[in-house]
């Protein structure tokens, strides 16, 4: 294993111990994230067909609208996992760049969300509409706001990269906000096939 | 580690295509497969949980420095969302499909016997 000593060679991100520990630290944050959504894809698959007087998910699901969500995400992801591989190769401008691209994909994303929303709002499907669109909106909302928080992380952490160029410290930060990234793909493929695929045919 | 240096990242871009290729299927085998219901939701939650891994495996770096304890923790991970959602659907839908025809009175043995029979 890696033991205690700081090391001199290899990716920048794992050159401390106290970075190291950081990066599996972040491991273990992300798998309590994964229980938290479970209980609400548990919520979701409970509340599955009780939309009551609202709008059913096959009215309103659409395909092109969550094909084009899903791949705005995926490329997103892709594009970050490069900005990664350009860090490790010494890169900055290369980092910033790829960074920059995944950053307009996740607001993409991020606009044919709000707009989703929104339609399914004017269609007659709130918060407030039935169990089941009530955990649609809380699930899905969820994810938005992560990826919200990870626009807001990845500007902050593209002014510090600017700022203080790459060492350390902006390696093993950026190297995280990766993982988290990668991370919102992961739950978006089974939002994505338990939520909007299994809506379409059930 | 010599992998990381290259300038083309074969790993992200095989990938990335994979991923392309397993959404692809998983929408045509819900708009234009027929496949029965049943079969439909298992070929595309498999298509999915396959699709996390190469998330994880390809994108993220998981067996990298302390692989053995973030391996270890994912598949934790996974393991308690599979009981909260599979026992969450369990414990809430038990008996329900057979509410309507049943008049109540010494009816609850045969409820449950007919839910051992569909496990």
């Amino acid at each position: 294993m890696s033991g205690h000593s700081e090391l001199t060679t290899g990716p920048l991100e794992y050159r401390s111990h106290e970075d190291r520990m950081t990066v599996l630290g972040f491991w273990l944050f992300l798998g309590a994230e994964i229980a938290l959504f479970a209980t609400l894809f548990a919520t979701y698959a409970v509340l599955f067909g009780r939309t009551a007087d609202a709008p059913t998910p096959q009215e309103l699901f659409e395909m092109p609208m969550a094909l084009t969500m899903t791949f705005l995400l995926l490329t997103s992801s892709f594009t970050c996992g490069i900005a990664i591989h350009e860090m490790r190769r010494g890169s900055l401008k290369g980092l910033l760049t790829w960074l920059i691209i995944t950053l307009a994909l996740g607001l993409g994303f991020l606009g044919f969300e709000i707009y989703e929303f929104v339609h399914y709002a004017h269609e007659g499907a709130t918060l407030q509409s039935s169990a089941y669109w009530s955990s649609f909106f809380v699930l899905t909302g969820t994810h938005g706001a992560h990826v919200t928080l990870g626009i807001c992380w990845a500007v902050l952490l593209i002014i510090q990269l600017k700022k203080r160029g790459l060492n350390q410290m902006t390696a093993r930060k950026t190297f995280v906000l990766g993982l988290y990234w990668h991370f919102l793909d992961v739950i978006w493929i089974f939002l994505f096939t338990s939520v909007y695929l299994i809506g379409m045919v059930v | 580690m010599s992998a990381e240096n290259e300038k083309f990242p074969k790993q992200h871009i095989v990938g990335f295509l994979g991923s392309l290729v397993l959404t692809l299927a998983a929408a045509w085998a819900v708009v234009g497969s027929g496949l029965p219901t049943h079969w439909i939701i298992i070929s595309i939650m498999v298509m999915a949980v396959v699709q996390a891994f190469i998330q994880l495996f390809m994108f993220m770096h998981l067996t990298e420095k302390n692989g053995s304890i973030q391996v270890g923790n994912m598949l934790h991970a996974f393991f308690i969302a599979a009981v909260i959602i599979a026992g969450s659907v369990w414990t809430m839908s038990f008996g329900f499909s057979h509410n309507h025809s049943d008049n109540g009175g010494g009816g609850e043995e045969m409820q449950m016997e007919e839910q051992e029979h569909n496990h």
